[in-house]
């Protein structure tokens, strides 16, 4: 198994850059998500880790061997595509045995491997069968098989459940995971779906117009985004922008538009200093009734909207001239009704400073 | 009505026209020339006809007609084969390695050709593969004191022809064949350790073969009948099947020996194709 190192990787398109300085190193044996929006960069980052594209500037490594010279067969890295690619003319057999076959293994070997894998992927049975003859989900898994066969170092999978429909990417989600974690391989995954990217991901890394906006473990990149951007893409989040009036230590009391101050704790934080904070819309606390006394982290708004989608509800909740959205567990209460008074709560803890 | 009945009536509703039109079109006209070749005078002569193999018998007694149908065969596997030696690389760039406008561009070079008069198009070879044309010229002016390079009225003259002519079917079946092969296929196969070669002869090849298949075929059956180029180009030497067949409609008038003949050379298509079939199933039908 291997670890796979990228430095200052630079790609461009004409005036546009695909990859614009990207430093990740993956971990061996590790679960990588890339995540960001469409055009950002992840399958550009992905396909020069294959080798179909060749960087305009830095290096990519493998176990330590700069691999920019080695032409993609030559690479040993395994490759499920968004629309699977199969050879439509093959037997799932003799997909899964192509890797093999031009690498002349024995054809005994080829047999027993080909089996193993198409265990792995529980497809047994099916040997024979083109294809076309299979299902979104068992179609994927041949691709996992024919990938996986060739022992490769490393997995590249190109947002490989975009295609099946919701109930099947997550049964496929849990296999993939199973499948990771029984060969251990190191694993590069491209998805948009930040909510496979969490389930599924040792370490993401969000992407933004070619760079690397932050990378790590999925809950330090969700409690602690390191920007507007982060904060935003990565689940939902409210924006509040503030003024510091008052530092005691790492706490500062922020003045924010309507009037109300929240408390932030922050390294070298300035008084007089504009901030940003970002506040999940899960951490606040609404309750009816509008004439508590203010305190910090507490704003009293009116519900513009409530959004109910089963075992939770969205408020819309105006604040001054702000809109804060609010989740709330489905709890054994009567929905607040719409332009009810509000008061909204939390805790210090919940406010993280973001660069904008 | 059920379903079916209704899906049923709607199939002879709307191909029956086309049926219908076949059948008056096609298949009439070939029984008519079917029963025009076991006669033994043309309709054109004013005396009844009566029934006789001998114009099918002719074929086998004459020795010439045999070296001309051998010739007529060998021309249409030689115009198959350089319309695929040329016609698939290029559909091969034109389907994976140009994008964008450029494509259209040099589509519509191809295409081009298809639009001129063909017997323009034959007879413009004519003043390039003459002695003192140029071909020749352009070999005097690279090498002085070659020898003078006379092509017309020779076998390769024919087969430049008809190859020019056919060419774009071959083009064109390849190019949709190779269009519908997705880019990702050569790329898994890359990523699974085969080289650009190994890919493209283990998944593009089998992939394409059933648009190099309909290219065959739709060259293969016009050029073992053809007569134009034959002539034009070939003159005497490059007789065929083909020209001599013309000849009975046109010039001696024995329509009944024309059309045994044509008979004679469907069966021939009709054989090879059904030598073949076998193994173009098992290459093609899968993909
Ligand atoms: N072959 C190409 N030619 C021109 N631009 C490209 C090409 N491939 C990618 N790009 C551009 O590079 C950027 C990144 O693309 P990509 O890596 O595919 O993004 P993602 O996979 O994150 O959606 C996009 O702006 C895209 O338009
Ligand atoms: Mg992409």
């Amino acid at each position: 198994m291997s670890e796979v190192a990228v430095k200052g990787a630079v790609k461009r398109y004409g005036s546009i850059a695909a990859l614009d300085g990207v430093d990740l190193t993956f971990a061996d044996g590790e679960f990588f998500g890339l995540l960001g929006p469409s055009g950002s960069g992840k399958t550009t980052l992905l396909r020069s880790i294959a080798g179909f594209i060749e960087l305009d500037a830095g290096e990519i490594r493998i176990d330590g061997t700069d691999i920019s010279r080695i032409p993609v067969h030559q690479r040993n890295i395994g490759m499920v595509f968004q629309n699977y690619a199969l050879f439509p003319h093959m037997s799932v057999a003799e997909n899964v045995a192509f890797g093999l076959d031009v690498r002349n293994v024995p054809a005994s070997e080829i047999r027993e491997r080909v089996g193993e894998s198409l265990d792995l992927v529980r497809l047994t049975g099916l040997e024979a069968r083109r294809p076309k003859q299979l299902s979104g989900g068992q179609q994927q898994r041949v691709a996992l098989a024919r990938a996986l066969v060739t022992r490769p170092k490393v997995l590249l999978l190109d947002e490989p459940l975009s295609a099946l429909d919701k109930h099947l990417r997550q049964e496929m989600q849990v296999e993939l995971r199973r499948i990771q974690r029984q060969i251990g391989i190191t694993t590069i995954f491209v998805t948009h779906d930040q909510e496979e990217a969490l389930t599924l991901s040792d370490r993401v890394a969000i992407f933004n117009k070619g760079q690397v906006v932050q990378a790590g473990a999925p809950r330090t990149v969700y409690q602690w985004p390191v920007n507007r951007f982060a904060a935003g893409f990565l689940g939902e989040a409210n924006f509040l922008e503030g003024k510091v009036v008052g530092v005691l230590g790492h706490e500062a009391r922020v003045a924010i538009p309507d009037g109300s101050e929240i408390v932030v704790t922050h390294q070298g934080i300035a008084n007089g200093a504009n901030v940003l904070v970002a506040l999940r819309p899960e951490k606040i606390s609404i309750e009816p009734g509008g004439s508590q006394a203010p305190r910090l982290n507490r704003v009293i708004g009116r519900v513009q909207a409530a959004i109910f989608s089963g075992s939770s509800l969205t408020y819309r909740v105006s604040v001054g001239d702000r809109l804060f959205v609010v989740f709330e567990q489905n709890k054994n209460r009567a929905p607040l009704v719409e332009q009810s008074a509000v008061t909204l709560e939390w805790e210090t803890a919940d406010n993280v400073v973001v660069q904008p | 009505m059920t379903p079916t009945t209704r899906t049923r009536w709607a199939i002879l509703t709307l191909t029956g026209p086309a049926y219908l039109w076949l059948a008056c079109t096609i298949f009439l006209p070939l029984l008519a020339m079917l029963a025009l070749s076991f006669l033994d005078k043309s309709p054109l002569v004013p005396k009844p006809a009566s029934f006789t193999l001998d114009n099918y018998g002719a074929y086998f007694s004459k020795g010439f007609y045999w070296p001309l149908t051998l010739w007529s065969i060998q021309l249409g596997f030689w115009v198959t084969f350089f319309c695929l030696l040329i016609g698939y690389p290029a559909a091969y760039a034109l389907a994976k390695r140009i994008k964008g406008r450029w494509r259209e561009a040099i589509f519509l070079l191809i295409v081009l050709p298809f639009w001129s008069n063909a017997l323009v198009r034959i007879f413009s070879w004519t003043m390039v593969l003459r002695s003192n044309g140029i071909v020749d010229m352009s070999v005097q002016a690279m090498f002085p004191g070659a020898p003078s390079i006379d092509l017309l009225y020779s076998y390769p003259a024919v087969i430049i022809g008809l190859t020019h002519s056919y060419l774009p079917y071959m083009i064109l079946t390849c190019y949709i064949a190779l269009q519908a092969i997705d880019d990702s296929l050569m790329e898994a196969g890359r990523s699974l350790g085969a080289t650009a070669f190994t890919t493209f002869r283990r998944v593009v090849l089998p992939l394409s073969l059933p648009g190099i298949i309909s290219g065959a075929a739709l060259i293969f059956v016009p050029v073992i009948g053809s007569f134009m180029e034959p002539r034009i180009l070939g003159g005497t030497k490059g007789a065929t099947l083909g020209m001599n067949i013309e000849e009975q409609f046109t010039v001696t008038a024995n329509w009944p020996l024309g059309s045994a003949l044509s008979f004679i050379l469907l069966a021939i298509v009709l054989i090879i194709f059904g030598i073949l079939y076998p193994f173009l199933r098992k290459q093609g039908g899968e993909a």
